[in-house]
C-alpha cells in the first residue's frame, strides 16, 4: 500500500523509541507524583509563609524551559560535579522534579477544595489527623485533582520528547534519525504523531469524562 | 569542592548577545500569541457556526495540538512541509509551530469560557436586532476573552518557554539558540545556560506580573 | 398591528401553544396572565422570531415573522422585548449598553446613539448612572436599563416577559411605574405578568392563558369582575 523503504528493523527501532518514551514517562510520573504529594501536603499544612522557599524552587521549575533544565542538570552533574551518570538517569531525575513541581500545585488545590466543614466534622468525631487525611481528604481531593493529574501525566509524555538533548533516544528522536536516513519525513512523522495521539487522546477524553461526572455530584 | 573552575566572566561577557536573543524570543512569543488568539477565535466561530465541516476542522486542530508534543508540531511544520518541497526558515517554522499549538490550547480555553456565559446574553443581543456575528463580536467575545485572561497568560508563558524548541530546527537567533551557539564555541555549558535560565525566569515573571496589572486595569467591572 | 393566527407550538413532545388566535392593535396594552407552563412566555418569544412555530402564522404589520424571506434582524428593530432576566451586558457601562445596538444595528452615529440613550435612560430614571457598570446596579435598575435599551431602538411594539418576577419585592414598584408611564404614552405593549393589580390598572384587555390555550380575553373590569372561564375563576381565586 505504501511505497516505503521502511524495513522491519526500522519499525523495531521506532518501537524501541516508543518504549523509551513510555518508560521515561512512567518513571518520572511515578516519582514525580510521590514527591508532588509530599510537597503539596507540606505546602498546605505549613501555610504560604513557611513554605515560601519551597514554593519558590518549585516555581522555578515551571518558569524555565525544560530543555534548559535538562542541559543544566547534565552540565552540572557531569561537568561540575564530575559524576558519571547516564542521560537516562538525568532525564528521569529532571522530569520527576518537573512533574513534582506541577503535581504539588494540583495536590494543594485538591486538598483546598475539600470543605473545611467536612474535616472539622471528622475531627470532632475523634478521628486523628492521619485518619482525616486518608478517609476524608484523600478521596475528595483525588476527585478534584485526578483530571488535572491525568492532564499532567499526558503533558509529561509529550515533554519526554525533549530528553533527546541528554542523549536519550526516545520516539521523536528515533523518528528523526530514520528521516535523515530514509528521507520520508511526512510518512514517518505521521506514524510518530499517531503514536502520541493514540495514547493521549483516549486518556484525555477519559479525564474529561471523569471531570464531568464528578463535578455533577 | 568542585573539580571545575567556574568562568563566570567569560559567560557574562556574552550577556549582550543573550539579551539580544531574549528580544527575539519575546518577539516570537508575542507574534505567536497574536496569531494564536486570532486563529483560536476563528476556530471558536467555526464550532459555533453549526457547519459540520468547519466544526470538524476546529475539533481536529484542537485535538492534534493538545495530544501531540509541541516539538513534534514544530518538526511537522519544518520537516513535514519540507517533504512537500516547502522549505521554511527556522524562524518561520518555530513561529508557525508555536502559533498552531497556541491556537489549539486557546480554542479549548475559549470553549470553556463560553460555557460560563449564559445563552441569554446572545438572546438579548439578537432581540435587539443584531446578527449572530454582531452578537458574538460585541457581546459574547469580550466576555469570553475576559474569562480566558488567566489561561491566556499561562499560554503566553508556555509560548516563551516553547521558543527553546527552536533547537531542533537550528534556530540560532533566539535566547536558547544564541546560548547554544556560544556553548558550542566556548563549552562553558553550565555558566551560559544558568544565565539563560535566569533570563527566562525574569522574563516569565515580568509577563505574569504585567498580566496581573493589566487585568486590574482592564477589568474594572 | 400584531396578528396571531392559529399558532401551534411544541417543545419536543410537550404541546405549549394549542391554536392561539389573537390580534393586538396599535396603541393597545394587552396583559397576559396565567399559571406557569401555560405558554404565555413562549408566545412572546415566538412573536419576535426567537422561537419557531409548528403551524399557523404571526404577522407584524403585515410581515409574516416565520417566513423564510423575512429579515428577522430588521423585524426585531420594530419589536422590543424585555425578559425576566435583564441580561445586562456586563462589560459595558449603562450608557454603552443602551448605545450598542443603535450603532451596530440601526447604524446611527455615535452622537445620535448617545443622545437617544441619554434620553431613554432619563426617561426610565437612570440619568445619573450613565458611566456605571451594570454590576453596580440593583436588579430593578438593571431591568429599567434593559427597558431603556429596548426603547432606544425606537420600536413600534414592546413585549415584556414577567419583567418583575425576578426582582426583590421592594424593587418591583419602580419597574411597574416605568411600564405604566410607557402605557400612558401610547406604546403598544404586550405584558406577561403575575402582577394582577398592575394588569387591572394599565391594560386595555387582559388575556388568560391556561395549558396552551387562550381561555378568555376581555377588558380588565370584565375579566376580573365577572370571569366566565372556570379555570380563570380558579386562578383568580388562588391568586387573591
Amino acid at each position: 500500500m505504501f511505497d516505503t523503504a521502511l524495513t522491519t528493523k526500522d519499525l523495531i527501532f521506532l518501537a524501541q523509541g516508543a518504549g523509551m518514551t513510555l518508560v521515561v514517562t512512567a518513571i518520572s510520573v511515578f516519582f514525580g507524583t510521590i514527591l508532588g504529594i509530599i510537597f503539596g501536603v507540606f505546602r498546605y499544612q505549613v501555610g504560604p509563609w513557611w513554605a515560601a522557599p519551597l514554593t519558590f524552587v518549585l516555581d522555578v521549575f515551571r518558569s524555565i524551559p525544560l530543555l534548559i533544565q535538562l542541559v543544566l542538570a547534565n552540565a552540572f552533574i557531569t561537568t561540575v560535579l564530575g559524576i558519571r551518570i547516564s542521560g537516562f538517569a538525568i532525564a528521569c531525575g529532571v522530569l520527576s522534579l518537573y512533574t513534582a513541581a506541577y503535581c504539588a500545585e494540583i495536590v494543594r488545590g485538591g486538598i483546598e477544595a475539600v470543605p473545611q466543614t467536612l474535616r472539622r466534622a471528622a475531627r470532632s468525631l475523634g478521628m486523628t489527623w492521619g485518619q482525616d487525611m486518608t478517609s476524608i481528604v484523600l478521596p475528595l481531593a483525588t476527585r478534584v485533582a485526578l483530571p488535572s493529574w491525568i492532564g499532567l501525566a499526558l503533558g509529561v509524555m509529550k515533554d519526554s520528547a525533549l530528553v533527546y538533548i541528554v542523549q536519550v533516544v526516545e520516539l521523536l528522536k528515533s523518528t528523526q534519525i530514520l528521516i535523515t536516513r530514509l528521507q520520508e519525513p511526512l510518512f514517518l512523522l505521521m506514524i510518530c504523531g499517531l503514536f502520541y495521539f493514540l495514547i493521549s487522546f483516549p486518556i484525555a477524553r477519559f479525564g474529561s469524562y471523569l471531570e464531568k461526572r464528578w463535578s455533577n455530584d | 569542592m568542585f573539580n571545575y573552575s567556574f568562568r563566570w566572566n567569560q559567560a557574562l561577557n556574552s550577556l549582550p548577545d543573550m539579551l539580544q536573543g531574549a528580544l527575539v524570543t519575546m518577539e516570537i512569543a508575542i507574534l505567536s500569541m497574536v496569531i494564536g488568539i486570532a486563529l483560536a477565535i476563528a476556530l471558536t466561530l467555526f464550532r459555533l457556526s453549526g457547519n459540520r465541516f468547519l466544526g470538524a476542522i476546529a475539533v481536529t486542530w484542537v485535538e492534534i495540538a493538545r495530544n501531540t508534543p509541541a516539538l513534534f508540531q514544530i518538526y511537522m511544520v519544518h520537516f513535514g512541509l519540507g517533504g512537500f518541497g516547502v522549505h521554511l526558515s527556522p524562524y518561520l517554522s518555530l513561529l508557525i509551530g508555536i502559533a498552531f499549538n497556541n491556537a489549539g490550547y486557546l480554542a479549548e480555553n475559549f470553549r470553556g469560557a463560553l460555557k460560563a456565559i449564559p445563552e441569554t446574553q446572545t438572546r438579548a443581543a439578537r432581540s435587539l436586532g443584531m446578527t449572530p456575528l454582531q452578537a458574538f463580536r460585541n457581546v459574547v467575545m469580550p466576555q469570553m476573552l475576559r474569562i480566558s485572561f488567566l489561561p491566556m497568560t499561562n499560554q503566553m508563558v508556555w509560548a516563551i518557554l516553547m521558543t527553546s524548541l527552536g533547537a531542533v530546527v537550528a534556530m540560532n537567533t533566539d535566547l536558547y539558540g544564541v546560548t547554544s551557539e556560544l556553548n558550542a564555541r566556548t563549552f562553558r555549558t553550565f555558566e551560559l545556560f544558568a544565565i539563560a535560565a535566569v533570563i527566562f525566569y525574569v522574563i516569565t515573571k515580568i509577563i505574569t506580573l504585567s498580566a496581573r496589572l493589566l487585568a486590574a486595569r482592564l477589568f474594572r467591572y | 398591528m400584531i396578528e396571531i393566527e392559529n399558532v401551534h407550538k411544541s417543545f419536543g413532545a410537550l404541546k405549549v401553544l394549542k391554536g392561539i388566535n389573537l390580534t393586538v392593535a396599535k396603541g393597545e396594552v394587552l396583559t397576559v396572565i396565567g399559571g406557569s407552563g401555560s405558554g404565555k412566555s413562549t408566545l412572546l418569544t415566538c412573536i419576535n422570531g426567537l422561537e419557531p412555530i409548528d403551524s399557523g402564522r404571526i404577522l407584524v404589520d403585515g410581515v409574516e415573522v416565520h417566513a423564510k424571506a423575512t429579515d428577522l434582524n430588521r423585524l426585531r428593530q420594530k419589536i422590543g422585548i424585555v425578559f425576566q432576566q435583564w441580561n445586562a451586558f456586563p462589560h459595558l457601562t449603562v450608557l454603552e449598553n443602551v448605545m450598542l445596538a443603535q450603532v451596530k444595528v440601526l447604524k446611527r452615529s455615535k452622537q445620535q446613539a448617545e443622545a437617544e440613550a441619554v434620553k431613554q435612560l432619563n426617561h426610565v430614571g437612570l440619568g445619573d448612572k450613565l458611566a456605571v457598570y451594570p454590576s453596580r446596579l440593583s436588579g430593578g435598575q438593571q431591568q429599567r436599563m434593559a427597558i431603556a435599551r429596548a426603547l432606544a431602538m425606537s420600536p413600534d411594539y414592546m413585549l415584556f416577559d414577567e419583567v418583575t418576577s425576578a426582582l426583590d419585592p421592594q424593587l418591583v414598584g419602580e419597574v411597574l411605574d416605568t411600564l405604566r408611564m410607557l402605557a400612558s404614552e401610547g406604546m403598544t405593549m404586550i405584558c406577561v405578568t403575575h402582577e394582577m393589580k398592575f394588569a387591572r390598572e394599565v391594560s386595555d384587555r387582559v388575556a388568560f392563558f391556561h395549558k396552551g390555550i387562550m381561555a378568555e380575553i376581555a377588558p380588565p373590569e370584565e375579566l376580573f369582575g365577572a370571569p366566565k372561564d372556570p379555570e380563570l375563576q380558579k386562578f383568580l381565586f388562588a391568586t387573591h
